[in-house]
């Protein structure tokens, strides 16, 4: 059923098909967040992946940026609605990252962890082939504070809460473990093709 | 850690908009009936609006109105170029039917159990979630302070402006200060100025209480000033919870 007098703005046909259903494209950068915007030294600076409370692997700032780099651009969704396009990101992928460790994924699942205490879970798969990195720069740049600097999670196929800001880690869980916001009434997997935003989303 | 089923909204609703009410030069209040769950202060609901056509647009609101009350309050901002709002501006009115989904958001809510002292900070259009939070603890036996500190251009651009005075003359433990960027104050408790560090510091030393819970919500560049002024201030990062919009001013 439509609504009375709503005409709304179309996007253009080659927009309209590269944004997921209900979203729209903004040229802005918003920014969300939980609380305040942790202000993290690159000089303190510390990347651990741990299996429950077992390290596996931790690397400095200066170690971190001697990883192999990976440049992917494409398109960002956040579940507020907004759509970005065209973005361009720099960092490690999440293979580059456990092959320079030696790691086989021991779990299936893990929880991304913040340095402002946020975590969301993920499929170790969807972090896999490419799909996935440990963002430090972006369009070409150290990426800022507000946008998760030093050093964020891109997933990009993924609502962009997903793609944890002020990474600090990864931690493999033996199941599908329920982070910030998937308990908090938002969807366990969140993909936006699928329109999957909230808990009970198909 | 399990899910908390109680936050996860159904799908979509009819929603009927019953009065259309001016609230500023820039925003109205949406009163819409719908069968939703109870809402908790500091939600929001998507709006999803269809074109005959079929194509739809989404956006998402803060609830104004306290939980238990008739009835759910949007506050509607009018943004430039804005396909959601200017519909709301321009074409609805009363007996129109839109859609909506909610109640939403597990984090910047406040519970009546949650007790205080409660520091709301709110810019421009910000107050629409905290005037929930505001207005729920009005309606419960307030016993604990409440400090709501709320910037705007001018003093007409204070939306609930008359409500929140009358909240304050009636609620000795809720103070309102209002900071007025680009016009006059018109009470001495207010400032004409911005919420800068120095501000934030006399305002909180004032007030004399520490917050148990603190909710800042505006753009992206008030919200990223207050709480930088805040944990500065030493108020404790683990307390702030904040709601941000726009990448601008």
């Amino acid at each position: 059923m439509s609504t009375r007098g709503f005409l709304g703005r179309r996007p253009s046909d080659e927009v309209a098909h590269r944004l997921p259903p209900g979203q729209y494209q903004t040229e802005d950068f918003p920014v969300l967040a939980k609380g305040p915007t942790p202000r993290v030294d690159r000089a303190a600076w510390r990347f651990t992946i741990n299996d429950g409370s077992r390290p596996l692997a931790s690397w400095t700032w200066a170690q971190f940026e001697a990883l192999p780099q990976t440049i992917w651009r494409g398109d960002i969704h956040c579940v507020t609605k907004w759509s970005k396009l065209d973005t361009t990101w720099g960092g490690v992928t999440i293979d580059d990252l456990f092959q320079a460790a030696g790691i086989t994924p021991p779990s299936a699942y893990l929880l991304a962890e913040s340095h402002d205490d946020y975590d969301t879970n993920l499929p170790v798969a969807d972090l896999l082939g490419g799909k996935a990195m440990i963002a430090t720069r972006f369009a070409g740049k150290p990426l800022e504070a507000e946008h998760g600097g030093p050093a964020r999670l891109l997933v990009p196929h993924l609502y962009f809460w997903k793609s944890a800001k002020w990474i600090k880690g990864l931690r493999f869980t033996s199941h599908d473990e329920a982070g910030f916001w998937e308990q908090r009434g938002y969807h366990m997997v969140g993909d936006p093709w699928r329109e999957q935003r909230y808990t009970n989303d198909p | 850690m399990t899910v908390d089923a109680s936050v996860a909204p159904a799908r979509w609703h009819q929603a009927v908009i019953e009065r259309i009410l001016p609230r500023t030069p820039h925003v109205i209040s949406v009163f819409l009936r719908a069968p939703l769950e109870p809402h908790v202060a500091g939600q929001h609901v998507d709006v999803r609006l269809t074109a005959s056509d079929g194509y739809q647009a989404q956006r998402s609101y803060s609830i104004a109105s306290a939980p238990g009350t008739e009835g759910i309050e949007l506050a509607v901002e009018r943004l430039e170029n804005g396909e959601v709002s200017s519909f709301f501006h321009d074409v609805a009115r009363p007996g129109d039917t839109i859609e909506v989904r909610g109640p939403i958001g597990g984090y910047f809510v406040w519970r009546v159990e949650d007790g205080g002292p409660i520091l709301l900070i709110a810019g421009g259009s910000g107050i629409v979630p905290l005037m929930a939070i505001a207005r729920d603890w009005s309606i419960a036996e307030p016993k604990t302070s409440v400090l709501l500190v709320y910037s705007a251009r001018t003093w007409e651009e204070l939306v609930f402006r008359d409500e929140l005075l009358n909240i304050q003359a009636r609620e000795p433990r809720f103070a309102f200060i209002a900071t007025i960027t680009r016009g006059p104050r018109h009470r001495p408790e207010d400032f004409d100025r911005r919420l800068d560090r120095s501000l934030v510091r006399q305002i909180l030393t004032h007030w004399g209480h520490s917050p148990r819970d603190v909710y800042v919500c505006g753009s992206n560049t008030f919200v990223e000033a207050v709480t930088s002024s805040l944990v500065q201030e030493a108020v404790p990062a683990a307390i702030i919870r904040t709601e941000r919009f726009g990448g601008k001013d």
